[in-house]
């Protein structure tokens, strides 16, 4: 049994799917996209059923990818949970009268039903169903009311006969709908919304966009320095580091195993950051060093999402992206890409012609460090100073106003217009985010610690071999003469393709000064995607544009670190 | 009854959507938020330097582009002044 969740985007979808399933659930590529969906299972009766969150659609004559995603999934689903926000009947009915016309038992969950009320809106449940010919069932997912209703008449849903209709019958019909179960009253307008208003005014939004922007980059600051600090740290010095100690000695503190597994002795000690050997740094970085900054930076993104303030951003920062080629909607994965720039780069999916996807991806891929690049950046380069950090962010922000604008009159082609629906401010439902947290960690997780221990038994094994020293003489004169580096930097750029946080962490034992540091962490950030992101990029721009943003990127990244060893 | 286009419609002003000036995929993506001719729309602010104008319909809010926004043509209601 397959239940498609299915209804227009902001509709709460996802937290009704995430109150009928647990928390196991799966996030998956549909087949030859690059769109992703969830999915898991709930009990129905006796039985398990598997429940898919379709993404959102506004119509199944489908106007995008997405949507033509949703449309393949319902020939595949044997009943479908039409999501309706109920505070929008009217544009929400046409979705789910064309999902009646099709052969596949329909049941309505009236979601938002609380907000109808202090709206003054007013619908007849008993004729919506009685005119519908399926069960309507009133529900507000984030306190988990009529879920369980819901559930239970899930075996009730059924496949009215309803002839297919054009567009315009269509729309007449859900206007005839609306007339007869839909009343609605004068009210007034709620804080909330008096705070909607603001937030899209140019002025008091530019103001409100500062303040949370701001405020975001400082929460994840507090929240990641605090687990760090207060939770990671302690763990493993306390815990960790005598054990490896004692392995250490039990190794007889050298030689090629032991080099491999605890990694080079500094000083004498294991330390987490130089010694670079699988057991020390290859769980130090990710656990202690990145994860921390994983969890709180899409701990405040998901708020970010849930709250409805993305749409907001984007539309303030329209007419600025509109200089750089692109439109407001592509904050959205530009945002994505300080976390991690995989899913930025498949968020390209979401703007509508190849052009701005190009110029997106390339722009995200260019100058925009993701979380693990930052967190270290932040461990290493902030130790050093606050200032150089800064620098390493100025310059960063200067690469992509500068490349953008360029790629704006060089890739040939136009931008289309912003088009979005700004849903209300809403509280976050907190099970349906703590849920896209867990998924989003875990992912991380599951991507990265091969990697990076995979990454480092590399080094190590090309280290024993003395492969790097034969790289690093033979790219001295730029490494060295162009960008100022040490030629024992390469290998950090050389591993910086297979993960940003594990290269920049090799730059620490170099003794560079904090002008090389800022050179080199910049340069790692503009030189080259990760393996991970290389392949999406390859994926989504194909052979020949990958082959220009890579272009792109190496020559930007040459300059940029040419010029900023000149200055620093 | 004047009509106008959307871009100079003022922010508080209401009317109804007269006429749409544009392909057909533009016509398609308004449809799908049912932006159509006919359809009462109130508009509520337009954002400096050519940015998106937001408008108000059947309850929900919808921010349109510059470029499109100047095709939307609307049949202003008179305000009571």
């Amino acid at each position: 049994m397959r239940i498609l969740l299915m209804g227009n985007p902001n509709v709460g979808k996802s937290v009704i799917f995430s109150r009928l399933t647990g928390v196991r659930v799966i996030a998956s590529n549909y087949p030859g996209t690059t769109v992703s969906y969830t999915r898991g299972f709930m009990k129905l009766g006796d039985d398990r059923a598997e429940v898919i969150d379709v993404p959102g659609t506004y119509t199944l004559e489908p106007t995008c990818e997405a949507e033509e995603v949703a449309l393949r999934m319902l020939d595949s689903g044997d009943v479908v949970i039409s999501v309706v926000n109920a505070t929008n009947l009217e544009r929400n009915l046409y979705l789910t009268l064309q999902l009646l016309e099709r052969n596949i038992p329909v049941i309505v969950a009236l979601n938002m039903w609380d907000d109808t009320r202090h709206q003054g809106i007013n619908i007849d449940v008993d004729r919506l169903r009685d005119i519908l010919g399926v069960p309507v069932i009133p529900t507000v997912a984030i306190t988990g009311e009529g879920i369980k209703e819901l559930g239970e008449d899930l075996p009730k849903a059924v496949s009215p006969d309803t002839l297919a209709r054009s567009r315009d019958e269509r729309w007449a019909a859900v206007g005839h709908i609306i007339e007869q179960v839909q009343r609605v009253s004068h009210r007034h307008h709620t804080w909330l919304e008096r705070l909607a208003d603001a937030s899209v005014h140019p002025f008091s939004g530019g103001i409100i966009a500062l303040t949370v922007l701001a405020g975001a980059f400082l929460v994840v600051r507090f929240i990641s320095e605090s687990l760090i600090g207060y939770m990671f740290n302690p763990l493993f010095t306390n815990l960790w580091t005598p054990v490896l100690t004692r392995l250490s000695e039990l190794m007889g503190s050298r030689g090629f195993f032991h080099d491999i597994l605890i990694g080079k002795l500094i000083t004498g000690e294991v330390d987490f950051v130089q010694s670079f050997g699988l057991l020390s740094s290859g769980l130090y970085v990710p656990f202690a060093m990145v994860l921390p900054y994983i969890i709180s930076f899409y701990l405040v993104l998901g708020l970010l999402e849930d709250t409805g303030y993305l749409p907001r951003l984007a539309v303030l920062m329209d007419t600025i992206m509109h200089r750089v080629g692109l439109h407001g909607y592509a904050i959205i994965p530009t945002l994505l890409g300080f976390g991690c720039n995989v899913p930025a780069v498949l968020a390209t999916r979401i703007l509508e012609s190849q052009r701005e996807r190009f110029i997106a991806a390339t722009l995200i891929s260019v100058a925009i460090p993701c979380a693990a690049l930052q967190a270290m950046i932040f461990g290493l380069v902030g130790e050093r100073g606050w200032e150089y950090v800064a620098i390493v962010y100025g310059t960063l922000f200067a690469v992509w106003i500068f490349l953008g604008v360029i790629l704006h009159q060089a890739v040939r082609g136009f931008t289309p217009e912003l088009l979005i629906e700004i849903p209300p401010y809403r509280l976050p439902p907190w099970r349906a985010g703590l849920q896209k947290l867990w998924m989003r960690t875990y992912g991380f997780l599951i991507e990265a610690v091969p990697i990076i221990l995979g990454a480092i038994l590399v080094i190590n094994v090309l280290y024993f071999l003395g492969i790097f020293e034969a790289i690093a003489d033979f790219t001295a004169p730029v490494v060295t003469g162009f960008l100022g580096l040490p030629k024992e930097a390469v290998i950090a750029l050389v591993i910086g393709f297979l993960r940003k946080d594990v290269a920049v962490g090799m730059l620490a034992p170099l003794a560079l000064t904090a002008g090389q540091l800022v050179v080199g962490s910049v340069v790692l950030a503009m030189f080259f995607p990760c393996i991970a992101a290389f392949v999406v990029l390859l994926r989504e721009l194909g052979v020949v544009n990958m082959l220009k943003s890579a272009g792109i990127m190496i020559a930007a990244a040459l300059i940029v670190g040419g010029l900023l060893n000149l200055v620093l | 009854m004047q009509i106008k286009n959307l871009k100079d419609l003022r922010p508080g002003e209401s009317g109804r959507i007269a006429q749409i000036n544009g392909g057909h995929g533009m016509v398609n993506r308004l449809a799908a938020l049912d932006i159509r001719p006919g359809r009462r729309i109130t508009k509520l602010s337009s954002g400096f330097m050519r940015g998106p104008v937001t408008i108000e319909i059947d309850r929900t809010q919808v921010a349109i582009g510059f470029g499109m926004a100047k095709r939307i043509l609307v049949e202003a209601e008179d305000t009571i002044r």
